[in-house]
């Protein structure tokens, strides 16, 4: 089950905390990568942990032309095919709506939703074409149930899924999915920090009782990107320890 | 018939399944050959595969007949 022997993936934000795991899981079920992210020096770095045959693709997400040809140069360096796209990459600029600068506006736009509906418009041909594809977009808990001080990060991962609806049904004839993965609160370095009264509020929320792990979230990346879960097409998994239940 | 209008033929039959008699020159994707916007968007892909042509998408979507497509294809292949 879930085997990805053969596949190949696009992986925006792959040396973050949750795209380093989304990475590690697709190359252990078998997929080989192309790692993206801003920083070219950690996304190397990355790379030479994961060993194997994986292409490390630089690319600077609040740059249109950059993005515009991150899909060819990684369908290049992945000889000539990509079967799974993961847009995980994601920034946030918090502020409450009073006080948010429009700056901090289109930065998170632009780079949580217009970056990724750029890397689609370019997969969806290749993918088309194959008559096979997989696009997973990371949105976020906070999309659908929204956030005090993230109007511009909760909008643009509803954003996401809005718009993966629409890809998902022009092009489920053709055997492509597009999904979602919305984690809750997973364990990271800013969550690691908190104050212990904040970190014991947070729990309460949460039934799991505890925060979620970029494993967590790798494996249902690896679901959703699986041949088996090929009738799942449109959908958000949320994977947020029960914490919203959608 | 050129050999353009074949090999638009050809790949007009074999993507959208439909009867070789059917497809005249005048023919509509959309009206009468059932084709819907996705199947338009491949046809042009197909046709930029087999005659080397690039196909910018403000003049694929001036291409609404198989005698549309004849024509784009011989006044721009190499």
């Amino acid at each position: 089950m879930f085997d990805l022997t053969g596949r190949t993936a696009l992986v925006t934000g792959a040396s973050g905390g949750i795209g380093s795991a989304i990475a590690r899981a697709l190359a252990g079920q078998g997929a080989r990568l192309a790692l993206s992210g801003s920083n070219a020096e950690k996304l190397e770095g990355f790379r030479a942990t994961l060993g194997g045959d994986h292409v490390a693709v630089p690319c600077d997400l609040s740059d249109a032309a950059q993005v515009d040809a991150l899909v060819p140069q990684a369908v290049q360096a992945l000889g000539g095919r990509l079967d799974i796209l993961v847009n995980n990459a994601g920034v946030t600029r918090d502020n409450l709506v009073m006080r948010m600068k429009d700056d901090e506006w289109d930065q998170v736009i632009r780079v949580n939703l217009e970056a990724a509906f750029r890397l689609v418009r370019a997969a969806a041909k290749p993918m088309m074409k194959a008559r096979y594809g997989r696009v997973i977009s990371v949105t976020s808990v906070v999309g659908q149930t929204g956030n005090p001080g993230q109007a511009n990060y909760a909008a643009s991962k509803a954003g996401l899924v809005g718009m993966s609806k629409a890809l998902a049904q022009e092009l489920a004839s053709r055997n492509v999915t597009v999904n979602c993965v919305a984690p809750g609160f997973i364990r990271s370095a800013m969550t690691d920090v908190l104050p212990e009264a904040q970190r014991t509020a947070l729990l309460t929320r949460i039934p799991a009782g505890d925060l979620g792990t970029g494993e967590d979230i790798g494996a249902a990346v690896v679901y959703l990107a699986s041949r088996e879960a090929g009738y799942v097409t449109g959908q958000t998994l949320h994977v947020n320890g029960g914490m919203a239940m959608v | 018939m050129s050999e353009t209008a074949d090999r638009v033929k050809k790949i007009v039959v074999e993507h959208l399944g439909v009867e070789a008699d059917k497809v005249t020159e005048d023919a509509s994707f959309i009206d009468d050959l059932g084709a819907d916007s996705l199947d338009i968007v491949e046809l042009v892909m197909a046709f930029e595969e087999e005659f080397g042509v690039e196909i910018p998408d403000d003049a694929a979507e001036k291409i609404t007949t198989v005698k549309d497509a004849i024509t784009y294809i011989d006044e721009h292949k190499g």
